[in-house]
């Protein structure tokens, strides 16, 4: 078997992609994409609808083809070896992928059959996963009558069956609430401890820094940064400190001291007039300490104040200028995809 | 398996090639997704009511509605049409299952689980006949129903052999006319236009043919139709093979595989493309 799975530096890598493009007739959903995972990572791809996230994952999981481009997963190329390539890679869709008229053991002992593991195998298989996903008392029901976390897991343990070394999650936690949403990223890390490659494409800021070790920031079909978690988070100024003034007067004043004092993260303060609120950005505890001072030394009452994470449309704005919203109807298969949720 | 070795210059090998999947893989793959489509019948019993409840409802209505007139026309009566009409039904069988194999195929799409299919390192043709082979399944108990029905309104089965050839000869123009309903599936975006598309073809197809009355009195343009549309030779070869004293046989027997051959070799191809193909 043919496996080239090495950069030029050296380092292996489960992902590789080189140049890829994917048009739509004249909608370009991807636009010349460049990315490397490297083997045990996690790689965050954050992005807009319509960003062509899917489209990625898709191209990578073999299911659609690329305009142009070179793309290979564990040293296998998407085009020339498709077979090769799915037999090492586990597939979690945005909704859940799985049979939806089948019970759980039977959707995962169908995919132990179509992964050739024998009869005997696939059964126990089956039931380990089930177990270990909490399943196994739901394992007769059909999957069409579990709540959506358990699809979502039951998805998950479907793509686990062949012990795959590359594991593609494409918006994993989507349309979940909160306490499931918390649920599923705790099934990724217990899966990720095993040493398995992930890519992950996400909406969220929040997902990617609890999950990935390394992010990808796409839009409209390009690359518009990439680097590890920290390293852009500091770009964009790492956390968001949210502070409401009780006279919202002061709000301009405050952003202007604040900027002129230089002791805010790297992005420039904003000033949200609709909730009245100033977001600054910070990249260690004595900044925010020292934000705080500041502000009141300047003798400036607070109303209140929160820290949070910069959410995606903060980091597109840092690192692009415009903000994060990128027409629904850019990119089909991202559509279809926004309509099977 | 290519020998090149690995190096370190580049990350894709223009030498690289796939493997190929074995038939043994092939066979596996295939029967694990029949059982899969068998176990959707047993969690959806109302699934089986189209190959139960049609062959019985389309019996009786044609025997009781249209075989006395239709009999007196053939030059006897009621009984008459029965031995004429259900070799006929043994044609419009294989049509009504195979629509259906279009518009089950295609709901399959809308849901993600054919992402996974497709993602998975499986012969793309296994997906397509794991569900011809349930769908002929269904042809079959559809036909034993339609044959029970018939006898019991009157039919009777004089050459034991000469109607399992006729059920045969319906399985294989059956499974070509699935392919042409799969593709569809395939191609078109919801099951509504699959279902749509599939009555506007099938309605003059069948009654253009010689499946529910004699061509003799149709029109002369009509004739011309029902004389090469395939489901008059099947009906013909059908009536041949069971009821037999209908002139010679053979050359109706061969033009209905020399269609279904054709069919599956042309359809067959483009329903595994479009499926390995679509997006």
């Amino acid at each position: 078997m043919t496996r080239i799975d090495k950069n030029p530096d050296g380092v292996s890598s489960a992902v590789s992609v080189r140049g890829l493009v994917k048009h739509y007739g004249e909608t370009k959903a991807l636009d010349g994409v460049d990315l490397t995972v490297r083997e045990g990572t996690v790689m965050g791809v954050l992005g807009p609808n319509g960003a062509g996230k899917t489209t990625l994952v898709r191209i990578l999981s073999t299911l659609l083809a690329p305009t142009a481009g070179q793309a290979t997963v564990a040293g296998y190329d998407v085009l020339r070896q498709p077979r090769q390539l799915r037999r090492v890679i586990g597939l979690t869709g945005q909704y859940a992928s799985v049979d939806e008229k089948l019970p759980g053991w039977e959707n995962l002992y169908l995919i132990g059959r179509l992964l050739d593991l024998p009869r005997k195998e696939a059964r126990t298989r089956a039931d380990e996963l089930l177990e270990r996903f909490s399943l196994t008392e739901a394992a007769k029901r059909p999957a069409g009558t579990y709540s959506g976390g358990m699809r979502r897991r039951l998805d998950l343990a479907a793509s686990m069956i062949g012990r795959p070394s590359v594991l593609f999650l494409d918006e994993p936690t989507t349309g979940l609430d909160p306490r499931t949403r918390n649920e599923v990223w705790d099934e990724v890390k217990a899966m990720v401890g095993g040493g398995v490659t992930v890519l992950l494409t996400t909406q969220y800021m929040e997902e990617a820094e609890q999950l990935a070790s390394e992010l990808t920031v796409v839009d409209r079909g390009k690359v518009i940064a990439g680097g590890g978690i920290e390293e852009l988070k500091a770009k964009v100024g790492g956390r968001t400190l949210r502070v409401r003034p009780t006279d919202p007067l002061q709000l301009r004043p405050l952003a202007g001291y604040l900027d002129e004092l230089g002791i805010t993260g790297l992005a420039t303060t904003t000033v949200d007039s609709e909730s009245g609120t100033l977001l600054v950005p910070v990249l260690s505890d004595e900044q925010l300490t020292a934000i705080v001072g500041a502000i009141t030394a300047r003798g400036v009452t607070l109303a209140s104040i929160t820290t949070e994470l910069p959410s995606l449309d903060e980091v597109f704005l840092s690192l692009t200028g415009h903000r994060a919203s990128a027409p629904q109807d850019a990119v089909p298969a991202d559509d279809r995809q926004e309509v099977a949720v | 398996m290519s020998a090149a070795t690995t190096t370190a210059t580049t990350t894709t090998n223009p030498n690289a090639t796939d493997v190929r999947i074995p038939l043994r893989s092939h066979l596996r793959h295939t029967g694990a997704l029949v059982r899969r489509n068998l176990l959707w019948i047993r969690q959806d019993p109302e699934s089986m009511f189209d190959a139960i409840l049609m062959p019985i409802v389309f019996t009786l209505l044609f025997v009781y509605v249209f075989g006395g007139s239709i009999g007196q026309a053939l030059g006897g009566g009621q009984e008459q049409y029965v031995q004429y009409v259900v070799p006929g039904m043994m044609a419009m069988m294989g049509m009504s299952m195979a629509m259906s194999v279009g518009t089950g195929f295609n709901q399959d799409f809308n849901t993600g689980v054919m992402d996974r299919f497709r993602s998975l390192p499986i012969g793309r043709g296994s997906v397509l006949f794991a569900k011809i082979a349930v769908e002929l399944l269904r042809m079959m108990i559809a036909t034993t129903i339609m044959l029970i029905v018939g006898v019991l309104v009157g039919f009777d089965i004089t050459d034991w052999g000469g109607l399992l050839a006729a059920v045969a000869l319906a399985a294989l123009f059956g499974s070509a006319l699935m392919w042409v309903f799969l593709t569809l599936g395939v191609v078109l975006k919801n099951a509504q236009s699959v279902q749509g598309l599939g009555f506007l073809v099938l309605m003059p197809l069948q009654f253009g043919s010689s499946i529910f009355a004699p061509t003799d009195s149709m029109p002369g343009w009509l004739q011309s139709f029902t004389d090469v549309n395939p489901l008059s030779s099947l009906a013909d070869a059908a009536r041949g093979l069971m009821v037999g004293g209908n002139g010679p046989i053979a050359q109706d027997v061969w033009v209905t595989v020399a269609w279904s051959l054709g069919l599956t070799a042309v359809m067959a191809p483009i329903a595994i493309h479009k499926f390995r193909t679509k997006s």
